[in-house]
């Protein structure tokens, strides 16, 4: 041991050291990640499972599940929510999140950095409390619940995922070309079409990308804000109390498909700018 | 005069608040340029000489004072509504947009029709001889592209006046005397108004019709490149273009042409063109390292003087002498067979030995 480095000319410390057991290292990192992922693998696996429960052993696969959620009516009604409210909260947060983007940018003003942490909050804060205080406050407002209510909730933690890449983008913007663009004759409105808003467009579908994901697999806020009409995660959420069948892995991986792939989408437009 | 000038600045003023009251950008500048004048705004960072173009431009709206544009006065209207354009330091062209968008934008903003545009757009585009460059984005530009890119853009709607923010400081040394001609060929083929920014003299000299020279925010001088080098009216202007050598004394005589100025004991003939001091007034002499003569002749003034060194500045050879009257630093062509320690004779003309008003602090050169 302690002549281990002797013939070496190099100090010890800066000789790179001879991996010892590279199955060691790779076993372990497989280990802890197939600790966390296995259970969306069994989930997707289960969903092919030709067996009536939700449960293994696996029997063979079948595509009966699938079909059974493409002719359920009630996942249909509740996606078709889901995408009503995850569309419009997403029109909502983005814009919103847009002009605050624009707000801390352009502007000094009195509160700014507590305007920032306030519209952060709904992210910060756990779920359960937000919902909550929405629940109360439309219930003193007279606001029957309904899907309008899960928008609004929505929109609330929409507007920093919105902001995030939208500031971000914002504040690489150079000035000098919206001076160029004023310099030969673009009016305000003309100077954020032509010049502003091509820069930051791709952090703007990134960010409405994102906020759309949230939204649409948001479970805890629009538990408190649904009324009569359920979006997917609720009906999902309420049929496992009752009735689990492998229709609802079916319908879980979808949702992770559709979910995923937009992240990735997001992604690849925030990488693209920078 | 703000009625035939093209562009006239009545006493304007910039402040910015500070932390410790107010810093004056730009402070009581008054400049009028005329119409197909190449006319540049000289100073080092600091000067106001970008703040002023920002007041043309419309980018800055002057505290005290009027900005006028072919007599109109356009003080407080925004930079679209203004018929001027800028080319900007580092061109400012629009990354998503091609070349032939770029160019287009003015033109395209003004509403004009697609079959409208497309020859102007064409034929600013042979002009500036990037003609195969139409369709590529400014990324894919060189500088010297990008800058050509950047005046078609401008100069595509015939604005009146053009105004240029340090055109060439993003190109290489090498190409920056090419564009420069170019640049001044051009303003002179369309008879077009330019007022152009630089912090560099020799730039200025080489270009301009006239030179307003900035320091602190406010207008030292204005002349054209002749009067600026030859009659500088200050210390700060002789030593900020090119090389000047100072001299303090007291005025001992003066009439209207010429005074007669003591240095250390010797009587130095002197004139005063933009300055007239009493006698008795002390005051700072100036002259051009290249208008002294080395040996004995017939000129005005003449002293004697120890060499202390001798410098290769290309083709030039740069003499420093110490003399009664203090240092002096000397430019000739080639001639190199004097030996340091010989006391030699410098004369002068009183024609190129100008009295300028005191400096706070002489330099010995700039």
């Amino acid at each position: 041991m302690i002549n281990q480095f002797a013939d070496s000319p190099v100090h010890p410390l800066l000789h790179p050291r001879k991996q010892a057991k590279p199955w060691l290292l790779a076993s372990w990192t497989t280990l802890v990640y197939g600790f966390l992922y296995l259970p969306i693998a069994v989930l997707i696996l289960m969903s092919f499972n030709d067996s009536a429960i939700l449960s293994l052993p696996f029997k063979g696969i079948t595509l009966d599940w699938y079909d059974l959620t493409f002719r359920d009516q009630s996942i249909r009604l509740s996606l078709i929510n889901s995408l009503k409210v995850a569309a419009s909260a997403t029109l909502l947060a983005t814009m919103l999140g847009l002009f605050a983007a624009f707000a801390i940018y352009r502007y000094q003003f009195f509160g700014k950095n507590a305007f920032r942490i306030a519209l952060n909050l709904p992210i910060l804060l756990p779920g359960i409390v937000t919902g909550v205080a929405m629940l109360a406050y439309f219930s003193d407002l007279g606001l029957e619940l309904s899907l309008w209510t899960i928008i609004i909730g929505h929109a609330m933690f929409g507007i920093p995922v919105a902001l995030g890449p939208i500031l971000t983008r914002l504040s690489q913007f150079p000035r000098r070309l919206e001076e160029a663009a004023y310099d030969l004759g673009a009016k305000p409105g003309e100077v954020f079409r032509d010049v502003i808003f091509p820069y930051i467009r791709s952090a703007v579908i990134s960010g409405a990308l994102l906020a759309f994901t949230l939204s649409f697999d948001e479970v805890v806020v629009t538990i408190f804000l649904t009324g009569r009409d359920n979006t997917l995660p609720i009906e999902i959420w309420g049929r496992l109390r009752t009735d689990i069948t492998p229709e609802i892995a079916a319908v879980a991986t979808l949702i992770l498909v559709v979910s995923g792939a937009i992240v990735v989408l997001s992604q690849s437009l925030i990488n693209q700018d920078s | 005069m703000k009625d035939d000038s093209i562009v006239y600045l009545e006493s304007v003023n910039k402040i910015y608040p500070t932390a410790k009251g107010e810093f004056y950008a730009v402070q009581d500048v008054t400049i009028e340029v005329q119409s197909g004048e190449f006319y540049s705004l000289l100073g080092s960072s600091g000067s106001g000489k970008t703040t002023t173009l920002r007041l043309i431009g419309g980018f800055e709206i002057p505290e005290y004072g009027q900005v006028y544009i072919g007599g109109e006065d356009v003080t407080t209207l925004p930079p679209y509504r203004r018929k001027v354009h800028t080319v900007f330091q580092n061109y400012a062209l629009f990354p998503h947009m091609t070349v032939a968008q770029n160019i287009a934008y003015s033109l395209t903003i003004a509403k004009l029709s697609q079959a409208e545009i497309a020859p102007r757009v064409e034929e600013a585009l042979k002009m500036f001889q990037i003609a195969e460059l139409g369709d590529r984005h400014p990324s894919r530009l060189s500088g010297g592209q990008q800058q050509r890119v950047a005046l078609a853009r401008a100069l595509i709607s015939r604005p009146k006046v053009l105004l240029l923010d340090e055109p060439l400081s993003a190109l290489d040394a090498k190409i920056r005397q090419e564009v420069r001609q170019e640049l001044r060929n051009l303003q002179k083929q369309i008879n077009l108004t330019f007022i152009y920014v630089t912090h560099d003299q020799e730039e200025a000299l080489a270009l301009s019709d006239r030179i307003a020279v900035m320091h602190k925010g406010q207008v030292e001088q204005i002349g054209t490149p002749k009067e600026i080098y030859d009659r500088p009216a200050s210390s700060f202007v002789a030593q900020f273009i090119g090389k000047a050598n100072f001299l303090t004394g007291r005025v001992l005589d003066i009439n209207s042409e010429f005074a007669w100025i003591d240095v250390n004991g010797t009587k130095v003939k002197a004139i005063t063109p933009s300055y007239i001091p009493a006698i008795g007034d002390s005051v700072t002499l100036m002259i051009r390292p290249e208008q002294l003569k080395l040996g004995n002749s017939e000129l005005d003034n003449q002293v004697t003087g120890r060499l202390i060194n001798i410098t290769y500045i290309g083709q030039l050879l740069e003499f420093q002498f110490e003399m009664t009257i203090g240092k002096l630093i000397v430019t000739q062509l080639g001639n190199a067979s004097i030996n340091e320690i010989e006391e030699l004779a410098i004369s002068w003309n009183a024609n190129d030995c100008i009295v300028i008003p005191p400096a706070k602090k002489v330099m010995g050169n700039g």
